[in-house]
């Protein structure tokens, strides 16, 4: 067969590619085009922002909105309780998730049929929001810090992907080996399973991370205390909950101008600086997320 | 719970079997250490709270606690059937998790076959990049972003609307806009991450059936529709199973967040309802019982769904 036979090219390919192209552009814009507006428009003068002037670069440009967040007492301690509660509650899911794992990697690992039911039923069956609610209460963990942190602290699905990645990457002659050189199993499990497993421990860190720093569902249900708040929840009051009313009076919408002036200038650069330790972690963040699906998405 | 397996397993013969046990425990103690902290807290925060659910069937007190709480048995269930309330919340949960499905299922796939097909391999990696990253943005960020973009009076969609001569909306604050900008910022947020799946599955076609198909003549649309797609059907099945089986449990969280006065009509769903209901109003039973209908719906919903997607397609999650 002639090499020019063999790669034919058709006329309908090349309307194929073009569209595509096309569309891929549109589909780049679509997604960028937001962000890339909210990073303009933080450094931008506010007025010339709220009138729509702002598309392609910033003007007039300013740091003052970014002073004004960081001046904010409670965007302060959002940032550190969140800070805490995704440090300390990240370790925690590790400590259990990873252990747990391993035990139900071994193919030797006795009830190990009862274990993986008795996991897998609650990722289709829950008691709900009210029975969890009441148990947590009846705890005392209510309105506390543990609360961020406990709760939570395993995810079954993780844990599978973590389980499947040992049954994949330990070799059990390694297992083997040890035994013979009398190893337990938690000596194995931390002298040569955890050094063995450092990208799902990093895919773990990042899945776990990630929630804590972005969930603000338990504090909502859980937390009243201003102190204890997390992050989410004062940019909940701070972009979400602070919208002008149309139905309101032109007298007191003056006022509301001017305030609302003030929080749609902090907007911008709220979103940036909520967003700042997530996009700092993304070029690691997002290698090592892709690996984790892919690992997840193995049936096991 | 995991007492009940050491002690029912080797329930099939006598001292030999105990012995057994006794002699595999002592090697291996330490692997149920490790499980230990997980089934507690599984345990506790999952299996005690549907011990809890019972009281769906008590007007519950929180004094007495569940034992000591009377007993009403369906009482609560009849009663929000009864309200008009039911109806619409069942109706608002049911069409706004079908119109998301409708276009959050088929997008990802859409995605993955464009970037598969796409003429360069550095621009499909920086689409690629670009289109995950939404997936980690905070739902309250997102939000937040939502009313920036769609203000009424210094939102840029707004400006643009103006600019070309149309009427100004009011987009946060009207039940019309609720379900489309609910679903419209689904597929931004999660298109990208969700097309990982079905890139990787699409990366593992045989080279050989393009080539073959290729030289018999098939266009890149041909390929797409006699290679590709059959080849990721299992992948396809299994997402499109557990999407059916989640129908009735829209996120709460972004819902809860986009929701106000004006779009309440639209936006009360089943779970925003549940919290409304028990955490504000304190009506515990009355909402855990509209909780456990909806969980009971969708357990229904997963097995009725993995059930005929075994028999049709052979494919299924158990």
């Amino acid at each position: 067969m002639s090499a020019k036979k063999r790669f034919r090219f058709f006329s309908s390919d090349i309307t194929f590619d073009a569209v595509n192209s096309v569309l891929l552009i549109l589909v780049f814009l679509v997604v960028a085009y937001p962000l890339y507006y909210i990073v303009i428009a933080s450094f931008s003068a506010p007025e010339l922002v709220l009138n729509g002037r702002i598309t392609l670069f910033p003007q007039g440009f300013q740091l003052d909105s970014y002073v004004r967040v960081f001046e904010n007492p409670d965007i302060l301690r959002g940032y550190w309780n969140s800070i805490m509660y995704t440090v300390v509650g990240t370790a925690i899911n590790l400590l259990v998730t990873l252990p747990a794992a391993y035990a139900m990697s071994r193919s030797d690992l006795r009830g190990r049929t009862f274990f993986t039911l008795f996991f897998a039923f609650t990722m289709f069956f829950g008691g709900g929001l009210i029975p969890t609610f009441l148990v947590v209460q009846q705890l005392g963990l209510l309105n506390t810090f543990w609360v961020m942190v406990i709760p939570g602290a395993l995810s079954v699905w993780n844990m599978l992907i973590c389980r499947n990645f040992f049954q994949t990457n330990i070799p059990s002659e390694l297992l083997e080996v040890s035994q013979m050189d009398g190893c337990t199993n938690r000596t194995f499990f931390i002298k040569v399973v955890l050094p063995l497993s450092k990208a799902i421990i990093a895919v773990m860190v990042l899945f776990y991370a990630v929630g804590h720093w972005n969930s603000f569902f338990n504090a909502l249900i859980y937390l009243r205390d201003d102190a204890l708040m997390p992050l989410q929840m004062v940019l909940r009051r701070l972009l979400v909950m602070a919208q002008p009313d149309p139905a309101m009076g032109a007298d007191m919408m003056e006022d509301w101008v001017r305030m609302m002036m003030e929080v749609e200038m902090l907007r911008y650069a709220l979103v940036v600086v909520a967003s700042v330790p997530v996009l700092i972690l993304y070029p690691f963040v997002q290698k090592h997320f892709v690996q984790g699906v892919m690992i997840g998405s193995i049936k096991g | 719970m995991g007492q009940i397996t050491t002690t029912s397993k080797p329930a099939k013969s006598a001292a030999k079997v105990r012995s057994d046990w006794a002699m595999y425990l002592k090697g291996n103690w330490d692997l149920y250490l490790m499980l230990a902290p997980a089934v507690i807290l599984i345990a506790i925060f999952a299996y005690w709270p549907m011990y809890g659910v019972v009281m769906a069937f008590q007007n519950f007190n929180p004094i007495s606690g569940i034992t000591g709480s009377p007993w009403v048995g369906l009482m609560h269930f009849e009663r929000f059937f009864a309200t008009p309330t039911a109806m619409r919340i069942i109706t608002n949960t049911v069409v706004l998790s079908v119109q998301t499905l409708i276009f959050t299922f088929p997008a990802p796939i859409l995605l993955a076959l464009m970037l598969h097909y796409c003429v360069s391999r550095r621009f499909a990696r920086v689409v690629q990049t670009a289109t995950y990253f939404p997936f980690f943005i905070a739902t309250v960020v997102l939000v937040g972003m939502m009313h920036i973009f769609f203000s009424p009076s210094v939102g840029m969609v707004n400006h643009a609307i103006e600019a070309l001569g149309g009427q100004r909306q009011v987009f946060m604050a009207d039940s019309v806009w609720f379900r489309p900008l609910y679903v419209g910022s689904r597929v931004w947020q999660g298109t990208g991450f969700g097309a990982i799946i079905f890139i990787a599955a699409l990366a593992g076609v045989d080279p050989g059936l393009y080539e073959a198909a290729t030289i018999d003549g098939a266009s890149k649309w041909k390929r797409i529709l006699h290679i590709d797609l059959p080849c990721i059907m299992p992948t396809i099945v299994i997402m499109l199973i557990l999407s059916l089986g989640s129908i009735m449990s829209v996120g709460f969280e972004q819902v809860f967040l986009m929701q106000n006065a004006r779009n309440t009509a639209v936006s009360e769903i089943i779970a925003t309802y549940v919290y409304s209901m028990g955490l504000l109003e304190g009506r515990f039973s009355f909402a855990a019982a509209v909780g456990l209908f909806n969980s009971v719906v969708n357990f229904a919903l997963l097995i009725i769904v993995n059930q005929i997607s075994r028999k049709v397609s052979e494919t299924s999650l158990w």
